[in-house]
């Protein structure tokens, strides 16, 4: 019963989510039952339908799952990238890569997630490349 | 009770469009009613005669009573599944179950958008994603771009092999008078034109115009009564696995994977007995995904499936004759036209794009990004 309160009481994960981010965390969810992690947020393991998920310290390594460069004009801010990042852990999900040229982020190259300021949205996960991206 | 027991079941007996290739100060209800009364006339029958209503928006919150109000009718039964583009493929399941179940006798499914000349501004009723919209990609685009991307990472596919696929639906509506995009096209222009979102270019998108389109069915025991020759449902499968694209679990394998050998098992067809092919080519990558996912030639290589003109008119199979999203129209939602431009290659009605001896058409529906996928099988009388 216990598990079943934390599932469906108090804040839910979008707001739990949302409350670690902002506190400089990035926390992903892992399944107690089939052990799987669980991104974006929720409320039963998309895996196995389980109420039972933990929030664990995501281990920020990922991989480029595919990649784009939104072409923009120049006076709008430029080209920007937009990226599927794998996580270690399993789970995919869409960012961005920083620190290098959009149209440089490659498929398959190792990133590390970053908590940047981003002024529309607060906290924001985006990922540097592993290689001289630093500790 | 099985799936295969509405095979054949149900006749499409008149067809309708409306708006094409583009109705400036007409609104998307005038447009989508103009391909009704068309569909109508074809079948001989008159709007009171329409008991079930099957149709969609982008727009509109309860299209079902906005239409049916428009229109004047009261239907028994209503469905406006949104499923995005491929819904009105989807239409036609619970259009046949209704129509097997005497809840209804006459099904009109319809749509209609004014979104190329966009009078009275179109505005989207699709939902925020959450863990997607910070990265600001456009929508849809960038995900289809992504899964693009994905492609020719994996297979080695070119934006040579998409310039093919632009390229075959051009040389198709150059045949269709009501088709949009006429010009000349060589995949040289395709390959020079703008980049959007890499790897796709301005004309590996689909067009963004007006139009409408209308379908009329019944069950097929009175499917002979109609002045045209009636197009039989053979089978229609549906499967959907993700909404956004970062929860498509291989961005290489859409659920057509699924619906079309659902969709054939329905029929008791195989790809090789399909001769005309109108899959929904929102981006030039789709045609190459579902002519894998669909059967018609193996994973990753869609790419060299269609070089040389393959799918072109003089190609060995014919694929979206009526030019497609990219060269026919794309109002917003495509999924009627699959099914029309279908019809009419199977009545003998496409004139100048008419395939010859087309007795079996597949038609595929997709929706969100590439997110919804219903493939249908439909037959003339023959296939019975
Ligand atoms: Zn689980």
């Amino acid at each position: 019963m216990n598990d079943m309160t934390n599932a469906f009481s108090g804040p839910g994960p979008d707001a739990v989510f949302a409350a670690y981010l902002a506190d400089g965390r990035f926390m992903l969810q892992r399944c107690d039952d089939c052990k799987k992690h669980v991104f974006y947020p929720r409320v039963l393991c998309s895996h196995c339908g389980s109420p039972k998920l933990t929030w664990q310290p995501a281990s920020s390594q990922g991989t480029v799952y595919s990649t784009t460069v939104v072409r923009r004009k120049t006076e709008q801010g430029g080209d920007y990238n937009v990226a599927l990042v794998d996580l270690s852990e399993g789970p995919r999900m869409m960012s961005r890569v920083e620190g290098l040229a959009p149209h440089e982020v490659t498929i398959g190259m190792d990133v590390r997630a970053k908590i940047i300021d981003e002024p529309r949205h607060g906290k924001l996960l985006v990922f540097m490349p592993t290689q001289g991206g630093g500790a | 009770m099985k799936a295969t027991d509405l095979r054949g079941k149900t006749a499409i007996v008149g067809v309708g469009l409306g708006g094409l290739p583009s109705a400036p100060n007409r609104s998307s209800m005038e447009i989508q009613t103009e391909a009704v009364h068309h569909a109508l006339t074809d079948a001989g029958l008159n709007l009171s005669d329409v008991d079930g209503l099957f149709t969609g928006s982008s727009h509109a919150f309860m299209p079902a009573l906005s239409t049916a109000e428009y229109l004047g009718i009261r239907p028994k039964i209503s469905d406006t599944t949104m499923i995005g583009g491929s819904s009105f493929v989807g239409h036609l399941l619970p259009a046949a179950m209704a129509l097997q179940y005497g809840l209804c006798d006459v099904a009109l499914i319809c749509y209609g958008s004014n979104q190329g000349s966009g009078f009275g501004k179109l505005k989207s009723m699709s939902e925020p994603q959450t863990y997607e919209a910070p990265y600001d990609p456009r929508h849809p685009i960038t995900s289809y771009a992504l899964a693009t991307a994905r492609h020719m990472h994996q297979f080695g596919t070119r934006r040579e092999d998409l310039a093919e696929v632009a390229v075959a639906a051009r040389r198709w509506a150059q045949l269709n008078p009501l088709a949009f995009a006429r010009d000349d096209l060589t995949i040289e222009q395709v390959m020079a034109s703008r980049m959007v979102n890499d790897p796709l270019s301005k004309l590996d998108c689909c067009l963004v115009t007006d139009g409408g389109g209308a379908l009329v069915l019944v069950r097929s025991e009175r499917a002979k009564d109609f002045p045209k020759p009636p197009v039989y449902m053979l089978g229609t499968a549906m499967a959907h696995w993700h909404r956004q694209i970062s929860s498509m679990p291989d961005l290489t394998v859409t659920a057509a994977a699924e619906s079309g050998p659902r969709a054939f098992a329905m029929a008791g067809l195989a790809p090789a007995d399909v001769d005309v092919v109108e899959l929904y080519d929102a981006f030039t990558i789709n045609t190459l995904l579902f002519l894998e996912d669909l059967g018609f030639c193996a994973k990753g290589e869609g790419g060299a499936f269609v070089r040389g003109g393959r799918i072109a008119p003089g190609g060995s199979l014919a694929v979206n004759t009526n030019g497609g999203g990219l060269s026919c129209c794309h109002p917003g939602m495509y999924g009627t036209f699959l099914l029309i431009e279908a019809v009419q290659q199977l009545r003998g009605e496409a004139g100048a794009r008419q395939v010859d001896n087309a007795h079996i058409a597949l038609c595929h529906g997709n929706g969100g990004v590439l997110s919804s996928q219903v493939t249908a099988l439909l037959g003339d009388a023959s296939t019975l």
